[in-house]
């Protein structure tokens, strides 16, 4: 059997196993709904948590990145797990104790104002729009990369799942399907992770296999050679990396605060019967999470050497079949510079812009080793070889020659990853638009169920929404990831937290500090990134930080206002205070 | 001794455990991983670089334990101040 059938068998499976498990948790009421009435086992909300975080980036896009970045990737593996520390010990079994339904509710009942109520429900709609768009098309690109549907149709299924199980059965049908997804995706990762780690070196473990002798019998650990490959094609050496060290700590702050910000990680909380639940419930999540995120920099080491190995001062011709497959995706592409044959890898782009295929009709244009032809023009580097940074991962199992299941898997897994975060971005939404808008400040005397109905028709929008960015992504979509952890970060974290541990804290100081957090790490972000991104270098950032890590920067302008601010305007009121005071305690 | 009094004190022990665990973790990751790197990677441990490992595996290790033993405290902590959810 192929690959593509194999796909088809796994995909169908686990979709039928979705679809099965949204019938049988149906939602009756909005507690059901908002937060699956709060009975969640916390092991099972730890797994469900873990399948909310980890998006299509996570399991298609991050070992890639990082196999290109070296030690520069850690911002990523740090930034996505650290702030699960912040969680555990500032914020989740706080909000627990509080409990309501959403963060929005936090900010409005803490601040005492609908209008702080209303910035945190913008702040929330903006950062999970540009999250779950992202996820649309995770689903759309492993569709039309393996079972050869066109995108748009990719989507539409995906949206056609999410929808039924989301619109459904709310946070409890959510809970259980993010469950079985984290399942599949996690075994996903891990099969070939397995694999290629015993190949390379020996040792079943990933985490102990990078950090082991290679299988070739030179006797030689695996980075170690890694740094050599590099240093000689003059790269610089993988465990070192090229970012400034304030860039590196600037983003790894911003990505760790953004991620304890998150309204759809932090209303996973809600759903745990007790505040003791809340916090051992975030330890699970991290464990979860930390299978992935520390096999991820193993499977960058392995790829990227297999990848140097495999292609580098090699001829064309003696390429494996998996290198013209890709080649046809316009993933993985050679432009033969020097006329020899043979690839030259070297730094630098190698071609301008995104490769373009030659078609003479219907066929694609080959060059004199039969490569296929671009119309992109060739940069004047040594460079000839194109490699897209997503296809790291989905490429591995071919790569290292694993069976057609185990690259099957993968597409499954992408698929459950993307899915299994969507549907939690969708339902942050939902909430956003039934609760903090329709029933806290349209129409307070609104019945359970015709809340619910609201809940079920904002969702049922939100994907078509959802959907349609997937299919048409605004052309800055990959490059305003930044906005969602920045804005988190520039935001509520520090409302949140200044909420809980700063008594005397005022709506007047909390929403400055939100508006000058969200507008001054916005403009930055748009600046170098929509409105003029050819100025988007190192020299021209302030303080050498890039807009990743801007969002640290805006933080510290919302600590820094809100406590001014604080200082002009009267205490908030002693219920207030009071309510503060009771969230500290479990009981 | 009075209930509010009680309750101080227990926000007092919370807020110490806070910054153990938070400095804790502020040096192996952005101590370790990133401002010490540098030097911390002219020593090995089997074939990773120290600040390297640091960065990509040790940090996240440290996350998770430091983790449970906030929920390990934290529960003592509860009981020992009559908070604890079950005696409710």
């Amino acid at each position: 059997m192929d690959v593509q059938m194999w796909t088809y068998i796994l995909v169908g499976i686990t979709f039928a196993l979705y679809i099965g498990i949204a019938i049988w948790s149906r939602a009756g009421s909005t507690s059901e709904f908002y937060i699956a009435e709060g009975a969640v086992n916390p092991l099972t909300n730890g797994m469900a948590t873990a399948a909310d975080w980890m998006s299509a980036a996570s399991f298609l896009s991050m070992a890639g990145l990082i196999s290109f970045m070296g030690y520069d990737g850690t911002v990523y593996l740090m930034g996505w797990t650290g702030g699960y520390v912040l969680l555990a010990l500032l914020l989740a079994p706080y909000l627990r104790k509080f409990g309501k339904f959403t963060v929005p509710d936090f900010i409005g009942d803490r601040y005492y104002s609908n209008t702080a109520r209303t910035v945190a429900v913008i702040c929330a709609l903006i950062v999970s729009f540009t999250y779950v768009a992202g996820q649309m098309r995770g689903v759309g690109l492993v569709f039309s990369k393996f079972l050869e549907v066109d995108i748009f149709w990719g989507v539409i299924i995906g949206m056609a799942i999410v929808f039924f199980y989301a619109v459904l059965g709310g946070m409890k049908g959510i809970t259980y399907t993010q469950v079985a997804q984290y399942c599949v995706l996690i075994f996903a990762f891990m099969v070939p992770a397995f694999f290629i780690s015993m190949q390379l070196t020996g040792s079943p473990i990933p985490q102990i296999g990078f950090g082991s002798t290679v299988t070739d019998g030179s006797g030689m650990y695996l980075l170690d050679k890694l740094d050599q490959l590099h240093t000689e094609l003059g790269f610089a050496e993988y465990t070192s990396g090229t970012k400034s060290m304030q860039d590196v700590f600037f983003i790894t702050v911003a990505l760790m605060v953004g991620t304890a910000g998150l309204p759809h990680v932090i209303v996973r909380f809600f759903t745990v019967p007790k505040v003791k639940d809340a916090r051992i419930s975030v330890g699970y999540a991290l464990i979860f999470i930390a299978i992935l995120y520390t096999t991820a920099p193993a499977i960058a080491v392995f790829a990227r050497t297999n990848l140097i190995e495999t292609v580098s001062e090699q001829p064309y011709e003696e390429m494996p079949p998996w290198f013209s497959t890709w080649e046809e995706t316009a993933l993985l592409n050679w432009v033969d510079k020097n006329e020899d044959g043979i690839i030259n890898y070297a730094p630098g782009a190698a071609i301008v812009g995104a490769p373009d295929i030659i078609r003479d009709g219907l066929d694609i244009r080959r060059g004199a080793n039969n490569q296929v032809m671009l119309s992109n023009e060739v940069t004047a580097n040594n460079n000839e070889l194109y490699v897209d940074r997503d296809i790291m991962v989905l490429a591995n199992p071919e790569i290292a020659g694993l069976p057609a299941w185990v690259a099957a898997l993968v597409a499954a897994g992408g698929l459950a990853a993307a899915l299994s975060t969507a549907a939690g971005l969708l339902l942050v939404i939902s909430t956003s638009v039934s609760h903090d808008l329709i029933k806290k400040q349209f129409n307070k005397d609104i019945s359970d169920k015709a809340e619910l109905r609201y809940a079920r028709i904002a969702a049922a929008v939100a994907v078509v929404v959802a959907g349609y960015f997937g299919i048409n992504p605004p052309g800055f979509v990959a490059q305003v990831v930044a906005i969602a952890f920045g804005l988190a970060a520039a935001s509520f974290f520090p409302a949140i937290i200044l909420g809980i541990f700063y008594k005397k804290m005022n709506k007047q100081g909390a929403l400055a500090g939100m508006i000058a957090g969200l507008i001054f790490t916005l403009a930055y972000i748009i600046y170098f990134k929509i409105a003029f991104p050819e100025l988007n270098i190192p020299e021209n950032w302030w303080f050498g930080i890039s807009p990743e890590g801007i969002g640290t920067f805006g933080m510290l302008i919302n600590l820094v206002v809100a406590l001014s601010v604080r200082s002009f305007y009267p205490d908030p009121p002693e219920d207030v205070q009071e309510m503060v005071e009771g969230i500290r305690y479990p009981r | 001794m009075t209930q509010e009094k009680d309750l101080k004190g227990y926000w007092k022990k919370n807020l110490q455990y806070l910054s153990v665990l938070l400095s804790i973790w502020f040096t192996v990751s952005y101590g370790f991983g990133i401002l010490l790197a540098p030097w911390l990677n002219n020593f090995k441990m089997g074939g990773f670089k120290l600040g390297f490992w640091f960065a990509q595996q040790g940090s996240i290790y440290v996350f998770v334990v430091l983790i449970f033993i906030y929920v390990f405290l934290m529960n003592r902590l509860d009981k020992k101040f009559g908070v604890n959810e079950e005696d409710a």
